[in-house]
């Protein structure tokens, strides 16, 4: 296919697009233009709450709740949108827009046949026969990538994997030939390797249809990868346009040069922490043989070997990944170690004492050594509590001090998370949520832990508050001596953070080692997948 | 390391949040409107009420409403209709609290074992099956051939009735909150099982079980009305909306206002709650918020 020439004519064109949301004065979109040729790939890239859901919601007219346009124009082909009755717009969606939607599992009729859902979509564009509609579903399917068309069309949603899915939904969103397909995080749900091999196939679709692409994404590193063009959003504003080359490797506004130097993909700023020289030597955490085998329930006897002979240990002052997709078993292994979950057989020691062998005072001893930090901020805290009593709580649990020194003790911990004294009596849902993970800190140091358990802690937030948590958390590293194992499905947080990196799959460990060594000499292939499936690589080299 | 700046999302406290967004729902404002005038018409009936509830004219029997000295007219004794009303809503009250207070006293902490111990879930999930099995009539026709039928056995046996309904709320908001991450978090800090259903669980299950008391007390009003219609509950003279409805039923052709002024405050009452409850709900749910 021929590139996209500058001069040609747009196929959308976004002109001073304001939208607000009911009676709010302040719009969320402010004048908002630009423009997508034929055949051109565009990427949206923002954190949340930047604005680009919303331009989607404008061009297809489909805003949540209360929310208008009330400013600016979006003319497809000359045709504007935000003027076009609701009769002409359901014409436009679908056949002229397609939409694929971010959340594979909540997307599909989870009691429809998959090859009913795609025949839906396309007997309601128009009169077809039967015959032509189910030769026409597995084209598509396959063309989807979706092996075994004829067999898998009769299956349900629940019978296909996320990535399995997600190309159903490419399938249906393709089913009318769109001139614009708008793909809002389509992969944010899903592993990198299924991420890549998803994009990989979507491009080639895109390119092979000459569809023009609006790619939504919060991934720098993604949009790169994918697309020609990248505009830069930030608080319903757009900060920037450029060729992924030029915002990557020269972005010109501030806030660019922020998200790029955040990015954990594009560019690796290194934040290992130096092991604090006031620590004694030796491992903190010994996993050894570690096995967990879970019944699986209705078939009597199989079991399910979640984690299977697992060993690696943590060195004190110093940060040890666990590293896998999901199905690895590395949540099993925080599990474990933590004392929520007993194993089968093996140990995992904490200097030399295990938390599920260890019994009353000497198990209490050993949980205030080690603390979790979870993933989601806002699962986390309690929400009928204030922050002081969040951060307290650990301390009346095991009857710290009075009254008094707890409160001196909840402020220190505020000061040493970078959180102002006054949020003590606000509530978590006063707080965004890079400031609720700070709280979920500070609650974990509260005890004076050697070890914290960081379970995905940072994965559920933008990456410009990612690298805010990431730093925070080397700074205490080397201010305190804490030792962390970091449990992440994100290699480029790996390295940004890790002395040492464990590799899991299905249980098993396929590596184990020194950061740098393992991520420029990786020694097993399912490590090798994982680097070259990070997106981003390719500009940075 | 510079310091984290807080926006004040303009959020305020939960409680002002509550309060606005109760204030914002027009069907809740009236809920409440109705229930205020309700309860305060059932507090001060002593004070207004122009003649004693059980207090018969025999020279003005069947009056019709807007008679001077009878506003809404008497009954086939002679009663002022409004007087014995006023009385009635009291006494409905009276038996809607009581079991209310029943339900939430017994179902609480029984849904807060079910659904945190799973060994106690088989016991007392069994026992609620077979509780809700029983229709609530008989536990009331059993409570009074015992004691004989009162306001306080009307009120048991209509609370009895709702404590499978109260435990089963609170057993599914614990199996809820018990796999959040927070109880998780407790759980590594040893915290002890009461102490994660009383500091967790619990102030996390309080609006489902104050929005499902909305629910159930409408139902225990019109189940006293049904009691005392069928002689099982307030016994005669104590005036109750349902032994009103039941005394007006023989004369239903002569004199319909007497039934209809009952059952209007019938309705009033479980409408009030029900509108209530709703918005109660919808101002609860923090994820509502966002929400206009």
């Amino acid at each position: 296919m021929s590139l996209p020439t500058a001069d040609a004519p747009a196929l959308l064109s976004v002109r001073g697009l304001e939208v607000t949301f009911g009676e709010n004065p302040e719009p969320v979109l402010h004048s908002v233009s630009f423009d997508i040729r034929p055949g051109e790939r565009v990427a949206i890239v923002g954190q949340s709450g930047s604005g680009k859901s919303t331009i989607i919601g404008s061009i297809l007219r489909l805003l949540p709740g209360d929310g208008h346009i009330t400013g600016g124009s979006i003319l497809l082909d000359g045709e504007d949108l935000s003027r076009a009755s609701e009769q002409r717009m359901r014409s436009i969606r679908g056949r002229r827009i397609a939409l694929v939607p971010q959340d594979p599992a909540s997307n599909l009729n989870p009691s429809m046949r998959v090859g009913a859902q795609i025949a839906d979509a396309l007997a309601a564009s128009g009169s077809r026969s039967k015959a032509e509609i189910d030769r026409r579903v597995l084209e598509l399917m396959t063309e989807a990538g979706i092996p075994e068309a004829e067999r898998r069309a009769k299956q349900y949603p629940h019978e296909f994997s996320g990535g399995m899915r997600q190309r159903v939904l490419i399938a249906i969103a393709l089913s009318r030939e769109p001139e614009l397909l708008i793909a809002d995080e389509p992969t944010s749900a899903l592993d990198v390797t299924v991420q890549r091999q998803i994009l990989n196939h979507l491009q080639t679709l895109v390119d092979a249809h000459g569809t023009s692409l609006l790619f939504i994404t919060h991934d720098l590193g993604v949009a790169a990868d994918r697309t020609d063009r990248i505009i830069v959003m930030s608080e319903g504003r757009i900060v920037e346009v450029g060729t992924p080359a030029e915002i990557l490797l020269s972005p010109q506004e501030e806030y660019t040069k922020r998200l790029v130097a955040a990015a954990p993909t594009a560019v690796a700023a290194v934040r290992v922490a130096s092991a604090s020289s006031a620590v004694k030597p030796g491992p903190i955490l010994e996993v050894s043989h570690l096995v967990k085998e879970f019944k699986i329930r209705g078939q009597r006897g199989s079991i399910l070997k979640a984690v299977d002979d697992v060993s690696f240990s943590v060195e004190r002052g110093t940060t040890t990944a666990i590293v896998g997709e999901s199905g690895s078993g590395k949540t099993t292994v925080a599990r474990i170690i933590l004392g929520l979950e007993s194993a089968t057989s093996g140990t995992a020691l904490v200097d030399g004492e295990g938390i599920t062998s260890s019994r009353g005072r000497q198990r209490r001893a050993l949980r205030r050594r080690v603390q979790p930090v979870f993933q989601d901020p806002y699962g986390s805290l309690d929400p009928t509590y204030s922050i002081e009593k969040l951060i307290d709580e650990p301390l009346r649990i095991f009857k710290v001090g009075d009254r008094r020194s707890r409160q001196e003790r909840v402020a220190e911990l505020l000061d040493q998370v970078a959180l102002p004294r006054t949020v003590a009596q606000r509530r978590p849902n006063e707080l965004s949520g890079g400031q609720r993970q700070r709280v979920a800190i500070a609650r974990a140091l509260a005890l004076h832990p050697e070890l914290l358990i960081c379970d995905e802690a940072v994965s559920a937030l933008d990456v410009l508050v990612q690298e805010q948590i990431l730093t925070l958390l080397a700074d205490l590293q080397t201010e305190l001596g804490l030792s962390y194992l970091f449990i992440t499905h994100d290699l480029a947080v790996v390295r940004q953070i890790a002395h040492n990196v464990v590799v899991m799959k299905r249980g098993r460990v396929m590596e184990q080692g020194a950061t740098n060594t393992v991520f420029e000499s990786p020694s097993s292939d399912y490590t090798r997948e994982l680097l070259s499936a990070i997106p981003g690589a390719s500009l940075v080299g | 390391m510079t310091v984290v700046e807080i926006r004040n999302p303009g959020l305020g406290s939960a409680r002002g949040r509550i309060w606005r967004s109760l204030l914002r729902s027009p069907l809740g404002l009236t809920g409440g409107v109705m229930l205020a005038i309700v309860m305060v018409l059932g507090l001060i009936a002593p004070l207004i009420a122009p003649y004693g509830p059980a207090e018969v004219h025999f020279d003005a029997p069947f009056q019709a409403p807007g008679t001077i000295g009878y506003i809404l007219g008497t009954d086939d004794l002679g009663r002022d209709i409004f007087s014995r009303m006023l009385f009635g809503i009291q006494v409905s009250l009276q038996v809607g609290f009581l079991s209310v207070l029943l339900a939430v006293a017994v179902g609480t902490p029984l849904g807060l074992l079910a659904g945190y111990w799973r060994g106690l879930d088989g016991i007392i999930s069994r026992l609620t099956d077979v509780t809700l099995a029983f229709p609530f009539l008989i536990i009331a026709v059993g409570l009074s051939a015992i004691s004989g039928p009162s306001l306080t056995n009307a009120a048991i046996a209509l609370g009895i009735a709702q404590i499978p309904t109260m435990i089963r709320v609170v057993r599914g908001e614990t199996l809820r909150i018990r796999e959040t991450d927070f109880v998780l978090g407790a759980k590594t800090m040893d915290a002890s099982g009461v102490r994660i259903i009383f500091s967790h669980i619990l102030p996390n299950a309080v609006s489902a079980i104050i929005v499902q008391a909305t629910v159930i007390m409408p139902v225990a009003v019109i189940g006293e009305a049904l009691l005392s219609f069928l002689g099982l509950g307030i016994q005669p003279p104590t005036p109750s909306l349902g032994i009103m409805l039941s005394d007006a039923q023989q004369y239903i052709s002569r004199a319909p206002t007497a039934a209809i002024f009952p059952g209007l405050a019938i309705v009033l009452i479980c409408l009030g709650f029900n509108l209530f409850g709703d918005a109660l709900r919808d101002a609860l749910d923090p994820t509502n918020a966002s929400r206009k």
